[in-house]
């Protein structure tokens, strides 16, 4: 018990390090070029669109057929039928259309949509994603369109924790999970480092503020290039 | 004279036999046919294969019917979400069987279906466990996965509004699978806000002609399902607990 306690502490100590969640955020926004057609997945990339700097116009997709996603609605402009991927209600900006199932995955399928940020459990050092399934025996296996996103949006961005609550390595060798897709993530956003996805390998370009490369390297379970 | 106009919902679901495929609009509850899922409750067809994003949820609606014991098998991409109850117990009991789909694999699916496409190719899976067992197949270097299109005996869609002759508009993200579903069914099965005369809406804005539509019913102030879920509201109103 006590063992469990006291790794618990420390997890929290080293989530707590770097950037936070809404920097982790923000500092992704910065990478959303003007014009670009942007699709958030649920939890930590949708707070991306709060921070994109001012001047770029985006234009943002919800798969279940709204592009020009706006702002969550007040009270007064409920409406059951307007709704994002994650069920919540939004709002559609002027310029927003409405579209089909069948159209809203071509445009993810058929390489029409630039950037996709999505949360991960595990990246593999050649880009391989798994972040919808343990693959335990007893859960409810669900996918939703991520597997869609990952194969046919152009930049894969990933937003997350760099490791995981129990503090063992997200950025592996090779995922242990179900992967999503296989070779499709081109950055990533930890609390502790902006790391690309190369050929070459797994480039690290950015340290958040008081982290040291080799605290990263030590957290992370596939070597890293220092580019700074 | 052509009028796919029908009185109740209960006449339009009257030819749903056991054994059927049912395809069934909507992406939560927007976009969700309660009215004709709770006709079809009602009907009684069983061991029906049901195409849906989702599994409904509370017990009222899609979750009912599967509660009603009428749904052998579901193909759909998202199972679980909050408030849903049914789905979870039958399938951890082994009562229902899951064919588990990426979302943008079952839309294609539907659309290829309404389409006379048997198959097609993606990059969708391919290297995932939802890729096992299928044909890959490589075009210009790259990878994909053979998937198959869908079809349906029935689709049960939402819609605003409908002329006599089928033609529909939707209401902004209630739309999602409707479209596609209503090209994939053999009988296509449309609740709507309202009905309105030929011409009323301009054929610049048919979003599904009325060739994909069989039947239509005007339910002019639909229930909404969060608001059943959230006042606790079972269908039928005589069940007790989940699974009973």
């Amino acid at each position: 018990m006590n063992q469990l306690a006291d790794n618990t502490n420390k997890t929290n100590v080293e989530q707590q390090l770097g950037w936070n969640r809404e920097q982790m955020a923000q500092r992704c926004a910065q990478d959303i070029e003007d014009g670009s057609y942007v699709n958030l997945g649920i939890g930590i990339p949708e707070k991306v669109a709060q921070y994109v700097p001012e001047g770029r116009e985006v234009i943002y997709h919800t798969e279940n057929g709204l592009l020009g996603m706006g702002n969550t609605p007040n009270d007064d402009e409920l409406d059951v039928d307007l709704i994002n991927a994650g069920k919540k209600p939004v709002t559609a900006i002027p310029g927003a259309s409405y579209f089909h199932h069948g159209d809203s995955f071509a445009m993810i399928r058929g390489n029409h949509i630039d950037v996709c940020v999505l949360g991960a459990m595990q990246v593999s050092a050649q880009g391989d994603l798994a972040n919808w399934s343990t693959g335990a025996v007893d859960a409810i296996p669900a996918v939703g369109g991520a597997m869609d996103l990952v194969a046919g949006v152009k930049t894969i961005y990933i937003i997350t924790q760099h490791t995981t609550k129990s503090g063992d390595a997200k950025i592996l060798p090779e995922c242990t999970f179900p992967l999503t897709g296989k070779g499709v993530v081109s950055r990533i956003y930890s609390n502790l480092a902006v790391i690309d996805i190369t050929a070459k390998g797994l480039l690290l370009t950015e340290l958040a503020p008081g982290v040291t490369f080799d605290y990263v390297q030590s957290r992370t379970a596939v070597e890293l290039i220092n580019t700074l | 004279m052509i009028d796919k106009n029908i009185s109740s919902c209960a006449e339009a679901v009257a030819d749903i036999k056991d054994g059927d495929t049912v395809m069934i609009g909507g992406f939560g509850e927007a976009g969700s046919p309660i009215e004709l899922i709770h006709a079809l409750i009602d009907q009684g067809a069983k061991n029906l294969t049901v195409i849906n994003n989702n599994t409904g949820s509370g017990r009222v609606g899609l979750a009912a019917l599967i509660e009603n014991e009428q749904v052998a098998k579901m193909i759909c991409s998202y199972p679980r979400t909050a408030n849903s109850l049914v789905f979870p117990e039958l399938y951890r009991n082994n009562k229902i069987e899951l064919e588990l789909v990426p979302q943008g694999t079952l839309a294609e699916r539907i659309r290829a279906g309404g389409a006379g496409v048997p198959a097609f190719y993606t990059k969708t899976s391919v290297g995932t466990p939802l890729a096992k067992g299928k044909e890959i197949r490589n075009f210009e270097g790259e990878d994909y996965v053979m998937e198959r299109g869908l079809k349906a005996d029935f689709a049960l869609i939402k819609a605003k509004r409908a002329d006599r002759y089928g033609n529909l508009i939707f209401n902004k993200t209630a739309r999602n699978f409707a479209p596609i579903m209503a090209m994939a069914a053999t009988n296509t099965l449309v609740q709507v806000n309202q009905t309105v005369s030929l011409g009323e809406i301009d054929p610049e804005h048919v979003v599904t002609p009325g060739i994909f539509v069989n039947r239509i019913i005007e339910v002019t102030n639909p229930q909404q399902e969060s608001q059943l879920v959230k006042s606790g509201v079972v269908y039928p109103p005589m069940r007790t607990k989940v699974g009973e």
